[in-house]
């Protein structure tokens, strides 16, 4: 397939302090032991996209990723690093590599997304309507604290939150209408003539973008050489493709012609519709087709472009790792219900324990756990519902509940860890207790202190 | 399983029982109280107006016998006489288990006022079916009251159930069926909630503004463009006394539905049905009358249809959708094409070629008469030659030979078109003349039902008399024939030809019975685009958190804001001065309504001290016309010392100083060069 695929990896993202640090950009943060790119670019392989360009944020990121891809996938894809400044958006990002692209389309990814979604998939769809843009929207993730089985039932009384409103054609093919950021807080404004081309538009508001897109690539060019003040993708170009879609603007007129070559374009052009059709199994023309031809059937008078969605089934898994919470969630979920994301590691039992753990005597480890291999753990510890990363030295009589504990990390007896992130290379002294608590990396917990709902980190330097 | 099988007759029995204490009973609204149907409507209620040879009224209230109501009450406003006596001598009265009795009412503006007579007089005891005369359906109503009925048992603020139906969905398609306005309606998908109501009267955007609090409520809706109002509805009880707690409302959809949609503290619901297969419309305006009149004939309407309405096979059908009446008198030459129907007792002569068209009883046509998608009603005379092309004959017309009825004419009753007059396109013809009082749209309306209960003062004789004097300057110029009515008809015609409702100008096309030249359709469809491409541009400039822009913009449109919020400020706090100045105001007066203006705008006493210097030196320049340096400065000391007090007042600070020293430097620079040598010495006297 001719598609080129984006990674929009970021860098060293302020949402996720103290998480994320110059050693640990955000591209590398571990879900369940691995650093969360591996879900992507997993995903990819599976779908047989292999040329692929990584976006990241920052040199020193930049390098950081590269390292460990190049490691991990040294043979299986062809992948391109490229840092980018921070703070330009996506769409600024996309920008700054605008001269590699090359391909016909392209798939733009969030580094963030941990999904079991084919690209493939979005990308046939794409194809399929030979649309400008296609979207995927998931459905909303309930997102909340650790869902045990008492919590569970209170949790579903819990609105899940909005992202996006979402306008789609009744074939829920199309992309009619997307609000996101601040639009969504207000009343949404839908264009009538859009609705009035297709009939009727179902409005949405438990899906979400899901930060996938394809793309024509000389469309995303067009808008991003021709609008400078789109920031980014999701909340600039793709409502603004969208928003136009039935009245395509100057810039995509002509794009076609120059794009093919001399004589063939108008066949060519033809061909795809037809093409387009069939594949689409429509025998009537979309919408998109009859809006452009003038009332008598006469030549078309108005320019469209397609705008698609593909909408992940409700029973595939989509978040994206974009907060702390949904930092726990995605470790807890991956480690639990959604385990077939870690396809490759083939366990029976419900937890999952490196090559050579070293238990001390009554140790547990619950359901839904990881342990990394290297780590130690002391007499008597409990963990539960818990990832624990690699060569981490635990004590005794330590219990850690809903958490997350990086590598490297020296867990001193008595200590009692639960709903906390605890970064690499982090201390805990002796009898420290932490409840929903951020340790950044390197970070020494003296002994005894009791946290309650803070982030701790190492002053910047 | 067992638990199942005892729920099911148990429940069925329940509903037998509710069923059989309440007759589903009907509201038939027997006058619409619109104008859409004059100048025909100011002699006869639009509910006896023929459709294809049968009164309106006959088809609703034979479709409401087969759907199962059984008790109807029909309210009559306009012509209510004329209503009452059809019903009272028709077959509907002796009818058993199907009983029809009429609410008489004078003063009438609207279905709210005919539903709240309706709720005084106590006599609907449940659900029941709310229509209009104009109703054509053959839609099953069990489906749709049972629905009804489940939801009311789950929720009993759910009040009604409108009938909606899919129509294609393109504007101009519904133009051209039933010439309503679009029509744009939130449905929630799962419960057919109805959410959102908008036609005509809020079209002005491009956009549809959906509340959030809708969006939050429902995960999904659909907005229906597709969708057409048939209006029938199920209603509860609840509705009459709804609309007898909300005096004003009066419309049905605009008031009644919207109301129940916005008013979020009674929690009142609409839920829609929609039916497929059958077919539901209303006659709402000439536009849906030959829409209407072309399915009866094609017989979608089926069974009610004229063959099987007349009963005793008075009316037979024929090959290719003919339908012929007994002791028609048919020349041999006469040529009568598809879906055509014709009335009892008609003759029509040599060579005439009639297609497409409804023809009433009694009508005698002559030869070499062409007759063309119109409706001819009853005891019609069309003498030789004449042409008639989309238009509706009243009874009783008489069209002199060689007249030609242009794409759109409506004659009204005993109207007569003189020899070889032609009656321009669209034009309105009656014997009565146009009344001449016109408000807004809106009063017009609801006035006019009261209106229409006048009798009709037959001016027939004053016309005839005039007759005599005709002098055939048909192209007179149309004011001042007004007076002269034998004249806009041509020789020997009668009748006055109304001039076209204001604004109605390019309105007239579209509900007229005529199909719309496709010239007309491609303009609607180049204004459609027009509208949008100028309100996208809107959109995209106006709206703040910016489609199309990023944040940054967001916040300059802010700042936008309060500029123009300081700009009109500054002139408020101008005016302020200057009336102080010359009524020669109190200091401390002054400083109230300075503070006043301050709070209202809720700026910091920083921007009243700049603006009132603003408005000091702006005094002192205009008050000084030579613009003499010293006399300028002279002024300006002179102001500001008597006004210091005031100025004082604003100076807490340096910021404030600053500020006024930056405002004058504004003012150097802008306006009034003659300031720039005063600049240091006005400072001083800071």
């Amino acid at each position: 397939m001719d598609f080129q695929v984006v990674i929009l990896a970021g860098g060293t993202s302020k949402n996720l302090n103290p998480l994320v640090s110059k050693e640990v950009p955000k591209p590398l943060l571990p879900v369940a032991n691995r650093p969360v790119l591996y879900y992507v670019l997993h995903q990819l392989e599976q779908s047989n996209l292999k040329d692929l360009i990584v976006v990241v944020e920052g040199e020193d990121s930049a390098l950081l990723v590269g390292g460990w891809i190049s490691g991990t996938f040294v043979d299986r894809l062809h992948v391109e690093i490229a840092a980018v400044p921070e703070d330009i958006g996506t769409a600024g990002a996309i920008r700054a590599i605008s001269h590699h692209l090359t391909a016909k389309d392209i798939l733009v990814v969030s580094g963030d997304l941990v999904s079991d979604v084919p690209p493939g998939a979005v990308a046939a769809t794409h194809r399929r309507h030979d649309a400008v843009v296609t979207a995927m929207l998931c459905s909303v993730p309930v997102s909340g604290p650790s869902e045990s089985g008492s919590s569970g039932g209170k949790d579903k009384t819990k609105k899940p939150g909005r992202y996006n409103i979402i306008g789609l054609d009744p074939g829920k093919q199309f992309l009619l209408h997307i609000a996101t950021g601040a639009e969504i807080e207000k009343d949404a404004r839908l264009q009538k003539r859009i609705v009035r081309a297709v009939g009727q538009m179902e409005i949405r508001s438990d899906l979400m973008d899901a930060h996938m897109y394809a793309f024509k690539r000389y469309v995303l060019q067009e808008v991003l050489d021709q609008k400078d003040t789109f920031q980014s993708l999701r909340e600039d170009v793709l409502p603004y493709l969208v928003r136009s879609q039935l009245k395509s603007e100057a810039l995509l007129n002509g794009i076609p012609q120059a794009e093919e070559n001399g004589n063939e374009k108008v066949r060519s052009q033809n061909n795809q519709v037809m093409v387009s059709r069939i594949l689409s199994n429509a025998s009537t023309p979309s919408f998109h087709e009859l809006c452009s031809v003038g009332p008598d059937g006469s030549a078309p008078i108005q320019r469209t472009h397609k705008c698609c969605a593909y909408i992940a089934s409700s029973s595939s898994y989509c978040v994206r790792l974009n907060s702390i919470q949904a930092f726990m969630d995605i470790n807890r979920d991956v480690t639990g219900e959604a385990d077939h994301l870690l396809s490759d590691t083939s366990s029976d039992r419900n937890n999952i324990v490196g090559p050579s753990p070293k238990l001390g005597t009554k140790t547990t480890v619950g359901p839904h756990c990881m342990l990394g291999e290297g780590s130690e753990m002391g007499d008597k510890c409990q963990v539960k519902r818990s990832v624990i990363g690699r060569h981490c030295r635990i004590g005794s009589h330590v219990k850690v509940v809903n958490s997350i504990v990086m590598n490297h990390v020296t867990i001193g007896d008595g200590c009692i860890i639960q709903g906390s992130v605890i970064c690499s290379n982090v201390q805990l002294q002796e009898r420290v207790v932490l409840k929903d608590c951020q340790v950044g990396a390197g970070f020494v917990v003296t002994a005894g202190s009791e946290y309650k709902g803070e982030s701790l980190a190492r002053k910047e330097k | 399983m067992g638990a199942q099988k005892k729920g099911a007759p148990a429940r069925v029995s329940e509903d037998a029982e509710e069923l059989a204490r309440h007759p589903l009973q009907a509201i038939l609204l027997a006058d619409s109280f619109t104008t859409k149907f004059r100048p025909i409507t100011l002699e006869r209620p639009k509910v006896l107006l023929p459709l294809a040879n049968i009164p309106m009224i006959d088809y609703t209230l034979a479709w409401l016998e087969s759907a199962g109501v059984e008790e109807v009450f029909v309210f009559c406003c306009a012509h209510s006489k004329q209503v009452i006596n059809y019903l009272e001598n028709s077959e509907w009265s002796s009818h058993p288990n199907f009983s029809v009795s009429t609410i008489e009412s004078h003063n009438s503006a609207g279905a709210g006022d005919a539903l709240r007579l309706i709720y005084e007089r106590h006599v609907i005891h449940g659900d029941f079916v709310l229509i209009s005369g104009d109703t054509v359906s053959n839609m099953s109503l069990t489906q749709a009251l049972q629905e009804h009925k489940e939801r009311r048992k789950k929720d009993s603020n759910a009040v009604m159930t409108m009938v909606v139906k899919k129509s294609k969905h393109s504007p101009i398609t519904q133009q051209s069926r039933l010439g309503t306005d679009e029509l744009f309606m939130a449905i929630n998908p799962d419960t057919k909630e109805l959410l959102r109501y908008e036609d005509k009267a809020e079209y002005s955007k491009g956009f549809i503004s959906l509340d959030k609090t809708l969006i939050a409520d429902n995960p999904s809706i659909v907005l229906h463009n597709d969708k057409q109002d048939c209006y029938i509805d199920i209603c509860s009880e609840e509705v009459l006394s709804i609309f007898t707690d909300n005096f004003d409302y009066q419309h049905l959809r605009r008031h009644f539905v919207k109301g129940l949609l916005l008013d979020d503290i009674m929690g009142y619901k609409i839920f829609t049905h929609e039916i497929h297969s059958s077919y539901a419309a209303r006659i709402d305006n000439f536009r849906s009358y030959d829409t209407v009149s072309k399915d009866i004939i094609q017989r979608w309407t089926y069974p009610f249809v004229p063959d099987v309405l007349c009963g005793n096979s008075a009316i037979k059908v024929e090959r290719q959708g003919t339908y012929r009446a007994s002791e028609v008198t048919l020349s041999r030459s006469a040529q009568i094409c598809p879906f055509t129907v014709i009335g009892q007792g008609t003759k029509i002569g040599n060579d005439t070629k009639i297609s497409h068209s409804v023809i009433g009883e009694g009508c005698s046509i002559g030869s070499n008469v062409t007759i063309e998608g119109s409706y001819v009603w009853n005891n019609v005379t069309v003498e030789d030659g004449c042409q008639l092309r989309h238009a509706i004959v009243c009874d009783g017309v008489i069209m002199k030979s060689g007249a030609v009825l242009e794409p759109g004419v409506v004659l009204s009753f005993k109207v007569v078109v003189g020899k070889q007059f032609v009656v321009p396109a669209y034009s309105m013809v009656s014997l009565l003349q146009q009344p001449t009082q016109q408000d807004s749209d809106e009063e017009l309306e609801y006035a006019d039902s009261s209106s229409g209960t006048v009798e009709l003062p037959y001016v027939n004789k004053a016309i005839t008399g005039a007759v005599d004097k005709v002098n055939g300057d048909a192209t007179s110029d149309l004011s001042e024939s007004r007076y002269g009515p034998t004249s806009e008809l041509g020789t020997g015609g009668v009748g006055y030809i109304w001039s076209i409702f204001e604004g109605g100008n390019d309105e007239e096309w579209r509900h007229s019975v005529a199909p719309i030249p496709s010239d007309k359709l491609a303009k609607i469809m180049l204004e459609k685009h027009e509208d949008e491409e100028l309100l996208t541009q809107d959109g995209n400039v106006v709206s703040p958190s910016g489609d199309l822009k990023s944040d940054s913009d967001g916040n300059a449109s802010d700042n936008n804001d309060d500029e123009g919020s300081y700009v009109s400020f500054e002139k408020e706090v101008e005016a302020t001065f200057l009336r102080a100045v010359l009524e020669n105001h109190e200091v401390n007066n002054a400083i109230l309504e300075v503070n006043g203006l301050r709070l209202s705008y809720n700026l910091a006493s920083v921007d009243c001290a700049g603006a009132i210097f603003y408005s000091m030196m702006k005094w002192a320049v205009e008050s000084s016309h030579n613009a003499k340096a010293s006399e300028l400065h002279k002024n300006a000391a002179a102001v500001i010392t008597k006004w210091k007090k005031l100025l004082k007042y604003y100076l807490h600070g340096i910021d404030e100083e600053i500020e006024v020293i930056l405002k004058f430097e504004e003012i150097c620079l802008e306006s009034c060069k003659e300031f720039s040598p005063l600049f240091p010495q006005v400072d001083d006297e800071i």
